[in-house]
């Protein structure tokens, strides 16, 4: 009885495929946004929260301004040497300490052209940042003193050179040419997006004299000694520089010095809020999904009442025709949420790609959406049901 | 000489519908005694309660009071299940509306009734298409209800009435939409049921010219048996 009963539920969903394909669909798109979009989310954050924490612990980022929701900080005015070398004097611990300034700039070199960031630092910023060199050499201190030399990237190198070595050569950055002297280790994309390869190394006072025209330092990045305590250095830096930047006591720094465990912090925020976000769209999806069912069912309950006087009617037990209903709601359920299940991993899986964020999926997310697709899927085809074959023969017979 | 035990017998059954100022009595204490292999007409005036009687007798509806016994059993001391099991096995029902699930072939709905009693699938639609024939529809059975015209779907619904060669044909105004010559071909069928498989045919009609098939006659008005005669004494 029970294969005949599969194939009673079967000839039903067959006998009206425009009910069953929207039912499919509406589980379909709610069991695929979720998945989708929150394998987006897991997979962005992964990617961010990995990023910043193979930067390393000992890391400080010193900035002009404070950073944060509702602060502005265009304001506060920007760094220069003499607090770099002051910082090199009176703060003790530190590995590296490397300024940064930063624009973008057009890069040119035979026929090839391309926009990247042009970096004026010193040869402490590979150190600070662990970055090391594919070819040829750092900075020497002859050329830290305003030569045009440069070191780049290899998003840089493989554009503008292909297949030509790249050292020794001269490179053309805006309005200045300097000599390639080093190529970077390939690094791959940041956290947010952004190619870290595509870049450009030159020696602070040659980026300032001759690219920014003046002697502003964007950024401080600071690396402790191993077994030095950041938060140690954070403290001697913030009191050093409230100092000379002669903030009053009581007043709020106009900079900010983040060791990596507060940028992760901040970053980790942001991308929870992400998440929650996209969670939210796919709730909406699961819901829309639902509803669409739940209209589907309901418009088709007087056809399905009758349907099931006609069968009561004939000989049919009430549980032969419950059992019925009930393998037609398993069967599209299952159904849609295996198809959707897939599409929504499919999706993530190009989105993520797309994006360069790993894959990370969540097993109980996918159970949840599917679980809740099918529930509809089952409230809204079964229970109707139930109460029709409840009901006299003739009752049910006569429904409009 | 003595009445053999009726088959189907109405004591005081009563049917009232809504309440209060909208109260009606469909039928308003009916006694009836039907014996097996009788051929029985139903007859008399629209709302008289013809079809509420006809769907007690089929177990699709029960008695608002009275008692209905089938084969000398009260249907009322019957599970649900157990009025399933008897219409399953022992009653074929036309309705008046036919009643034909939409979207599926005649054939299918043929078979349906068949399928409950967990026929093969072989045997259940050679024994369908069988059915379709004695009605005049064999060119017609992969038709759904609405490719086939209202006498077309009477046939159907006949059919799937007469497939399980139920011990009784219930059957509401079975030509009430065919024209005379297909009236003609149907009781002739029915008759022959009737007359060579025993089947007792209880049926309801305006038309004086079925009725005449039937060996007995009862005239219900307002809910109540006003005449019931034996055709012998009619002619
Ligand atoms: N579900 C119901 N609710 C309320 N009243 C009903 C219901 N079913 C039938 N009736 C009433 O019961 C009475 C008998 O109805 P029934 O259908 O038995 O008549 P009938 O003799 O079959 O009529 P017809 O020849 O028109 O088919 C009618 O007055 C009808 O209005
Ligand atoms: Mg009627």
């Amino acid at each position: 009885m029970l294969q005949e009963t599969l194939k009673l539920a079967l000839k039903a969903i067959r006998r009206n495929p425009l009910r069953s394909f929207l039912t499919v669909l509406g589980i379909v798109i709610g069991v695929a946004a979720v998945i989708a979009m929150v394998t987006i989310g897991n997979g962005t954050t992964a990617k961010v929260t990995s990023e910043i924490s193979k930067l390393g612990s000992n890391m400080l980022f010193m900035r002009p301004g404070q950073f944060g929701p509702g602060r502005a900080s265009t304001t506060a005015k920007s760094f220069n040497a003499r607090d770099v070398a002051a910082i090199e004097t009176q703060i003790a611990g530190l590995r590296a300490i490397a300024p940064i300034s930063q624009a973008s700039e057009t890069v040119i070199f035979g026929g090839e052209s391309r926009s990247s960031s042009v970096v004026g630092t010193t040869g402490d910023y590979l150190t600070a940042l662990d970055w090391g060199l594919a070819s040829g050499r750092s900075f020497l201190e002859s050329e830290e003193r305003g030569r045009a030399a440069c070191i780049i990237g290899e998003t840089v190198r493989s554009k503008l050179f292909g297949s030509t070595d790249a050292i020794g050569q001269s490179l053309r950055v805006g309005k200045i040419s300097c000599s390639i002297i080093g190529v970077l280790e390939k690094k791959g994309q940041s956290g947010m997006g952004t190619d870290q390869d595509d870049i450009v190394l030159m020696p602070l006072r040659t980026f300032q004299r001759r690219i920014a025209g003046n002697t502003d330092i964007g950024t401080i990045v600071l690396s402790a000694q191993n077994g030095v305590s950041t938060s140690k250095i954070q403290a001697n830096v913030q009191r050093l520089m409230r100092e000379r930047r002669n903030i009053a006591n009581g007043k709020e720094d106009d900079f900010s010095v983040n060791d990596m465990t507060q940028m992760l912090q901040a970053m980790t925020t942001t991308t929870t809020l992400l998440t929650g976000l996209l969670g939210a769209v796919a709730a909406v999806s699961l819901l829309v999904g639902g509803i669409g069912i739940m209209n589907i069912m309901l418009v088709s309950v007087t056809e399905r009442t009758r349907e099931i006087g006609i069968r009561l009617a004939i000989g049919a037990l009430e549980s032969q025709v419950l059992l019925q209903f009930l393998v037609e709601a398993v069967v599209l359920s299952v159904f849609g949420g295996i198809v959707g299940v897939l599409l929504g991993l499919g999706l993530a899986y190009s989105a993520v790609s797309y994006l360069n964020v790993p894959f990370v999926t969540s097993l109980p997310i996918i159970a949840l959406a599917f679980g809740f697709s099918a529930m509809i899927g089952m409230v809204f085809g079964y229970f109707p049901a139930r109460r029709a074959a409840s009901l006299d023969p003739i009752e049910a017979l006569r429904r409009e | 000489m003595t009445a053999p035990q009726p088959l189907i017998e109405f004591r005081a059954v009563t049917k009232v519908y809504g309440m209060g100022e909208a109260l009606v009595h469909a039928l308003a204490g009916v006694d009836l005694s039907i014996a097996e292999s009788e051929f029985v007409a139903i007859m008399g005036p629209s709302g008289s309660g013809k079809s509420t009687a006809m769907n007690i007798i089929g177990c699709l509806d029960t008695p608002s009071s009275g008692e209905y016994l089938f084969q000398g059993i009260p249907t009322s001391h019957l599970s649900r299940a157990q009025h399933t099991l008897l219409r399953r096995h022992m009653i074929g029902f036309v309705f008046q509306g036919f009643n034909l699930l939409p979207r599926t072939s005649a054939v299918e709905n043929v078979e349906l009734p068949l399928v409950y009693r967990g026929m093969a699938a072989g045997e259940r639609r050679d024994r369908a298409l069988k059915a379709l024939a004695r009605v005049g529809l064999e060119g017609r059975a992969s038709h759904t209800p609405s490719e086939l015209s209202g006498g077309q779907q009477q046939r159907v619904a006949i059919a799937r009435a007469i497939v399980t060669d139920p011990a009784v044909l219930l059957a509401d105004e079975p030509t009430g939409n065919l024209d005379t010559k297909a009236s003609q071909e149907i009781m002739d069928l029915v008759t022959a049921l009737n007359r060579d498989q025993r089947i007792t045919v209880i049926m309801v009609t305006h038309e004086p010219d079925i009725a005449a098939y039937a060996s007995r006659v009862i005239r219900f008005v307002d809910g109540k048996v006003e005449s019931d005669v034996a055709r012998t004494e009619v002619a």
